[in-house]
């Protein structure tokens, strides 16, 4: 199969940066997305002309890594997937395909299709975490936690933290990203003392680094690769309510009787 | 590097753990936080350590080459992480575990290690669940196991299958509380490219910031390295493509001791090679053979679709051979089973590179809801990769490069002869000995990082009375020219071919003659071609662009020159070894039924390389004393 690729090309952060048109040649079926850029960028590479930056390393769709738009859809064209795991059989021989980086404020690029994604980092660091010390944990088993509750929290903390769904959002809000992580933690024993802290101190640097807020538009759930539901934005909603609600004396910490999270 | 000293503490199993702990040296919190440690590396072992000594007070710079810690390779573990809990009753101790592990590497590590290990696996555990892993549980709350390869209890606890994922989350939200208490300062982007060592001892190393391109120069009261395994030596493995030899390379050549570099586990369940262009070998996960039953044609070169070959014609090679473990039966043994039919001419697919694994009888019996329940999401995978599905046919798989029980060597206090550089997890030589068993090697990463080295290091840096040096230290001077001039030579070769394809030549060339089964000739033919390849790459390699940037290609090229060098060492480990253990087969020594055969007579020691500049590596042996278990034949028939 033969494809057409419009890149984005950009030097650096102050680069204006373009669209340069690429020929992939002998590119099979088989190959996966990044195998057939591999193979560009070897032919690039063997002209003397600098490869197409782009980031992964698992290439098993779990690292969160990979970050391309592809045709205007972060991930690409399948649901619930990464970039990793798009395989060219999914195109018809000869088309043509655009391909970014993700676009957003609080994500400015590096080179070509590379961005920089710290600030869901520092988002995690203003509270994404439960503060216990290593050693002296109680046995395992002595917190009893139902197998849904086990699963809800799990379908949350499946997050890969790829920022898709900032790319998505035409807001570049963070909302999901956060959801994922807070309703995670909310929803089980362990991390409910920190709830209140948490929640807001997590929205908190979300503003401060530059993301948008949530406009309800659903984009983030459609190209999101672990199909992270936006019920869990509604939990957070309903969290950082909740924190309001703690704050104002209204209910005691560290356990709110009526506020059960998704 | 000159005698091998374990510190093994003496006296009964049971409590040398617990007697070491007590005998080291304490640091009171004052003077901790005038110690800084460097950690290299941010999966399992090293957030796990970075988190744990920032929060006894320690002063630590941590780094990685990934954009986030979060990314680091742990992340990609599927099947799970083992602890002797024996929450199913099902006969489950402290000392099975122990002697499971000690067996499934055939005898080839240290007792006291395997058994702390076990030990400490329970307290990892619960540490765990304190910090929130949604492990899989029970309707009744308690925590689910489940059973992989190699053993006949169910121990491996799991996070669907994303056991990796979660359990890195976990280490990594623990290292954001101490990266916001200002106790660790994260450097992501950043690899480590030498190590300083001043009067003996490790006290920095110069790393070069991947975005802007500057090289600089960290200095520390003790380093610890935390990088990972080198599996993607054989250019197509399992690992994530950052994982790479460099930093324990360039340890090994600042004086630490590499031990048993040849101990390469090739895991059987991997999803076939394909084409030339491919990067990389997906795992399907172990837990898939408690499941599902591997078998080939009895008849070569039977083409036939699966669904047309009967029951009468299949060969279920596993069950045939090994009628205890069948399917179970540990990863060397299995890779070594399917390779042996792929031989004989049995092999399905288009290579003949493949064997079925089958889920047809569980399907069967207990409904194809369950089988999605259990293993959807490698089904999915598994269908978009090849694009088949395995639901209605078997999967192919074949055996992959996966982990490396080789490393640096470390004495009982995961110490390297380098006094003050530490190594921790999988860049270990590890409690594995010649093989890993199943969800063994993430418990051993978060025991380091958790429960073993934060313990020892405090010993080391309570009596090794340092000072920092300086950044511009004759020593620090010395190594970050090594690093100039390295990285210089690599964009003045202005060749024509590009750094993958010496790497895809180097890998093939290990695989063909020090993969799963090895000989002498072709070991030999393999030391004689490695040089060759090494100078073709220096005069020939390409790399575009400055030093001074953002240079994906430059790194990797760096890499690959390592791996270049790194081959001949693997290969002397592998020709010195003269018997058959775990994931080492050397056709030479073997049984009559193809068995491998042990030499413990000759052979019962760790193998630690000594670098030589210019001149083949020296040889120590590190005994291995058996004083708990009796070294047997390791026999799952
Ligand atoms: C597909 C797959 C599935 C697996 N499943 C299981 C399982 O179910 N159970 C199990 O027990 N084990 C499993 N394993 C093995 C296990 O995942 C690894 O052995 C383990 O995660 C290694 O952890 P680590 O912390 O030692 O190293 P890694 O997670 O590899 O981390 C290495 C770190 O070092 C950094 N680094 C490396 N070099 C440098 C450098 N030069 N400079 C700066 N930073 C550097 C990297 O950035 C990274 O942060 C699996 C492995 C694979 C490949
Ligand atoms: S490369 Fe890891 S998710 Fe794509």
């Amino acid at each position: 199969m033969t494809f057409t690729l419009n890149i984005w090309r950009q030097k650096g952060p102050e680069d204006s940066g373009r669209f340069v048109t690429y020929e992939a040649r002998d590119v099979s079926a088989g190959m996966s997305f990044l195998e057939m850029l591999d193979s560009v960028n070897q032919r690039l590479i063997a002209d003397g002309e600098e490869p197409v930056a782009f980031e992964q390393d698992c290439r098993e769709g779990i690292c969160g890594s990979c970050s391309l738009v592809i045709n205007g859809v972060p991930h690409g064209p399948d649901r619930g997937i990464t970039t990793c795991q798009l395989y060219m059989r999914r195109f018809p021989d000869g088309a043509v395909i655009t391909i970014e980086p993700w676009r957003a404020r609080s994500f400015p690029i590096i080179k070509d299709l590379v961005v920089d994604r710290r600030a869901l980092d520092r988002i995690m660091q203003a509270g994404g975490y439960i503060s216990v010390n290593t050693g002296g944990a109680v046995d395992g088993n002595v917190l009893l936690i139902g197998k849904d509750q086990a699963e809800t929290a799990m379908d949350a903390a499946s997050c890969i933290g790829c920022g898709a769904c900032v790319a998505a959002c035409k807001n570049a809000s963070a909302m999901l990203f956060v959801a994922a992580k807070v309703s995670h933690l909310a929803s089980l024993p362990q991390g409910k003392p920190e709830r209140t802290h948490r929640v807001r101190a997590m929205l908190e640097a979300m503003d401060r680094e530059g993301f948008g807020s949530c406009g309800n538009q659903y984009e983030c759930e459609a190209v999101c690769p672990k199909s992270i539901g936006v019920r869990f934005i509604a939990n957070l909603n309903r969290e950082y309510l909740r924190a309001g609600v703690v704050e104002s004396g209204l209910l005691s910490e560290p356990e709110a009787p009526h506020a059960e999270s998704a | 590097m000159t005698m091998l000293n374990a510190k093994i503490p003496s006296g009964p199993l049971e409590t040398k753990w617990d007697r070491r702990r007590f005998s080291e040296k304490l640091i009171s919190p004052n003077n901790k936080r005038k110690l800084t440690v460097i950690v290299v590396g941010s999966g399992l072992a090293g957030a796990s350590a970075a988190s744990t000594l920032g929060q006894l007070g320690y002063q630590v710079e941590c780094f990685c080459f990934q954009d986030s810690p979060r990314r680091a390779h742990s992340i990609a573990a599927q099947g799970g992480i083992n602890a002797a809990k024996n929450y199913q009753d099902d006969g489950d101790s402290v000392g099975r575990l122990f002697y499971d592990t000690i067996k499934g590497g055939d005898f080839r590590s240290r007792e006291a290690n395997v058994y702390r290990l076990a030990q400490v696996s329970t307290q990892i555990i619960d540490q765990c669940v304190a910090l929130g892993i949604p492990f899989a549980r029970e309707y009744g709350g308690q925590l689910a196991n489940r059973s992989f390869g190699g053993v006949q209890v169910s121990r491996t606890f799991y996070c669907r299958g994303q056991t990796g994922q979660q359990l890195l989350l976990g280490a990594y939200s623990a290292l954001c509380w101490q990266i916001e208490r200002g106790q660790v300062t994260m450097r992501p982007r950043t690899e480590m490219l030498d190590l300083i060592v001043v009067d003996g001892q490790a006290r920095g190393i110069v790393v070069r910031d991947l975005v802007t391109g500057r090289l600089s120069v960290h200095t520390a009261h003790a380093v610890v390295l935390a990088t990972g395994g080198y599996s993607n030596v054989y250019y197509l493995s399992t690992n994530a493509s950052g994982s790479n030899v460099t930093a324990t390379y360039r340890a090994w050549k600042q004086g630490a001791g590499f031990a048993n570099p040849c101990f390469t586990q090739i895991h059987p369940t991997a999803i076939p090679p394909g084409d030339a262009y491919q990067a990389k070998l997906t795992l399907m996960s172990e837990s898939l053979r408690n499941d599902g039953r591997l078998w080939v044609p009895k008849m070569s070169a039977d083409h036939r679709c699966p669904g047309d070959i009967s029951a009468a014609e299949r060969d279920y090679f596993l069950e045939r051979r090994y009628p205890r473990f069948g399917n179970l039966a540990p990863r060397d043994i299995a890779s070594r089973a399917v390779k042996d039919v792929c031989d004989e001419g049995r092999g399905v697919g288009p290579s003949g590179h493949g064997v079925y694994l089958d889920f047809a009888d569980v399907i069967e019996q207990e409904g194809l809801d369950v089988v999605r329940e259990r293993y959807g999401n490698l089904f999915d995978m598994y269908h978009r990769i090849t694009g088949e599905d395995a639901y209605h046919a078997p999967m192919r798989i074949y055996p992959a490069p996966h982990y490396t029980m080789g490393g640096l060597w470390v004495d009982y206090n995961l110490m390297s002869t380098v006094p003050g550089l530490f190594v921790i997890g999988e860049a270990n030589f590890a409690d594995h000995g010649a093989n890993r068993l199943g969800a063994s090697s993430l418990m051993q990463g978060l025991a380091d990082g958790y429960f073993i080295l934060p313990y020892t290091i405090g010993h080391y840096l309570a009596t090794a009375k340092l000072s920092l040096i300086r950044e511009d230290h004759k020593d620090a001077r010395a190594a970050l020219q090594r690093v100039t001039n390295r990285i210089d030579r690599l964009l003045n070769a202005k060749g024509r071919r590009t750094a993958a394809s010496f790497h895809r030549d180097v890998g093939t060339l290990l695989w063909n003659h020090c993969g799963m089964s090895r000989n002498q000739a072709g070991l030999t033919l393999a030391l004689a071609s490695v040089p060759a390849l090494r100078e073709e790459f220096w005069r020939d390699v390409m790399i575009p662009g400055s030093g001074e940037a953002f240079n994906q290609e430059l790194e990797y090229a760096g890499r690959v020159a390592d791996y270049l060098e790194f081959a001949e060492l693997l290969c002397h480990d592998a020709l010195h070894r003269e018997e058959s253990c775990g994931a080492h087969f050397r056709e030479e020594y073997q049984t009559d039924d193809g068995e491998p055969k042990r030499d413990d007579s000759r052979f019962a020691h760790v193998a630690a390389w000594e670098y030589r500049e210019g001149a083949p590596p020296i040889l120590h042996k590190e005994p291995l004393a058996f004083e708990f278990v009796q070294p047997t034949t390791r026999s799952y028939q």
